[in-house]
């Protein structure tokens, strides 16, 4: 499989506070890629810096071509701010330079109705702000999909269907996919590699053997809230 | 009544900052925006203590205004509002100290009879770059200014988006200069396009509504002005400004 993301001894720092500490890791072309760790871990960091948004020291480099979507945690908008969803796709869709009927498959891939994407952008519910988010990042064919996990505003039910969104996405355009999760359960089934990040260390490598119990404690630094994988690894 | 000639650069400032306001107000940079436009004072003043014209000496000052507000605006840990808000300020006060008399209150307030041939050309050629640049920057300005990690992701230089869009602002402020002054100029831009905010629900919404304002009060201003003799500029404002009151009672209706 061609690598479609090397990263050599990343760190960030702001200020005097190193937030993100010698990091080294590889992606595999289709594979998806979960990163794991306490609040304050620096997990959304890593993103940003990936995405050159924050200055870093090290290595990002990307498989050439690379185009990325990316779904980030929350973005601060105004409720009033006059901009519909499909004022929002149809801007990526010039960007990108694909034809405006993206915009509709963009979002039926997502389901999201089309009345919504009329809306402003700021009275969409949690949920449905993060399917527009997931509909803009997949418009221009992303060879790789970084997603956020958002903490707040999209219930447990609604978040195991994104990530069943994903997989079927994934197998149909064959995309790279990078998340941040704090959904153990779900990271586990449908995972290749975990990055789990804290302030004191980072481990990287398939689920089964990161995922551990004492891993888990040491990094969280208390009992958390994963039942361990007696039933196997699901497998992709 | 004026020619309907001498209206063609009023209307071309007006949809210049009516387009230009929409993205400034989105951006919800409404004070560094205000700002931007008070240090062409001191370029004016500049201008008249060593006798060239006066829109080169606003805009020579803009353009350094503009990338000062830019070099901020990238340093974010720096608190830009406070920064930008005593900088103009100080801009405004050195500007005024440097003009003094009827030239301090044309390039305040805007001196509309006085425009030469030159200028209207200049003014309309300028407002014709600023409208182009909005309408085809439209997408990468909106993406932006939603979230410049996104507009990253999407291939957008954030950087270079930035700063073109301030100086379009910087364009539209100096292409006013001679026709509002320096205060008013501004506020053309600004008001109409926080009236459109409070009407909108979609960018060609904002856009319209934007243009729409700024272009009637101007007109009013233009047209209106002279004939109950009141200065154009300061009647172009309070008619934007009585809108967007209006505005704020249609949107509590709502």
């Amino acid at each position: 499989m061609p690598t479609a993301l090397e990263v050599q001894h990343l760190s960030v720092t702001f200020g005097q506070d190193r937030v993100v500490r010698d990091l080294s890791f590889a992606v595999e072309s289709g594979s998806t890629l979960a990163i794991i760790g306490p609040n304050g871990a620096g997990k959304t960091v890593v993103f940003r810096a990936l995405i050159g948004a924050v200055p870093y020291t090290g290595n990002v480099r990307w498989a050439p071509g690379t185009r990325i979507g990316y779904v980030p945690q929350k973005l601060d908008i105004e409720r009033d701010l006059p901009l519909t969803g499909i004022d929002f796709l149809r801007a990526k869709a010039d960007v990108s330079h694909v034809s405006r009927d993206e915009i509709a498959r963009a979002l039926d891939a997502v389901n999201l109705d089309m009345d919504f994407a009329r809306q402003s952008i700021g009275t969409l519910s949690g949920g449905q702000f993060q399917r527009l988010l997931v509909a803009f990042a997949l418009m221009g064919r992303p060879s790789v999909l970084l997603f956020d996990e958002p903490t707040a505003g999209v219930d447990q039910p609604g978040e195991e269907n994104i990530y069943a969104l994903f997989r079927q996405l994934q197998r149909e355009q064959g995309f790279t996919l990078l998340l941040i999760s704090h959904e153990l359960n779900l990271v586990y089934r449908y995972s290749d590699n975990v990055l789990c990040l804290s302030r004191r260390q980072s481990c990287f490598g398939p689920p089964i053997e990161v995922l551990t119990t004492e891993r888990l404690q040491e990094m969280y630094g208390a009992q958390v809230k994963f039942h361990d994988h007696e039933h196997g690894h699901a497998g992709h | 009544m004026p020619a309907i000639s001498a209206l063609l650069l009023p209307v071309g400032m007006a949809v210049a900052a009516g387009l230009v306001g929409s993205v400034a107000v989105m951006r919800r940079m409404t004070l560094a925006a205000d700002a931007i436009s008070h240090i062409a004072l001191p370029g004016v003043g500049l201008a008249l203590i060593f006798h060239f014209n006066p829109v080169l000496g606003a805009l020579a000052a803009l353009f350094v205004g503009t990338l000062l507000v830019w070099a901020v605006e990238r340093q974010t840990r720096i608190p830009t509002e406070a920064i930008i808000g005593v900088v103009f300020s100080a801009a405004l006060a050195v500007g005024s100290m440097m003009t003094s008399g009827e030239a301090l209150i044309d390039a305040l307030f805007g001196a509309p009879h006085t425009l030469g041939r030159a200028e209207l050309v200049l003014g309309g050629v300028a407002a014709v770059v600023v409208i182009a640049f909005i309408l085809r920057a439209r997408s990468e300005l909106v993406i932006t200014l939603v979230s410049p990690d996104l507009a990253r992701t999407a291939g957008i230089n954030v950087a270079r988006v930035d700063l073109l869009f301030l100086f379009a602002f910087a364009l539209t402020v100096a292409l006013g200069l001679r026709y509002l002054g320096v205060l008013l100029m501004g506020s053309l831009i600004i008001i109409p396009a926080a009236t459109a905010k409070q009407l909108a629900r979609s960018l060609s919404g904002m856009q319209l509504i934007a243009v729409g304002i700024a272009v009637f009060a101007t007109l009013v201003g233009a047209v209106a002005g002279p004939m109950v003799g009141v200065e154009t500029g300061p009647l172009t404002i309070v008619v934007a400004a009585a809108v967007f009151f209006v505005s704020l009672v249609v949107r509590r209706a709502q």
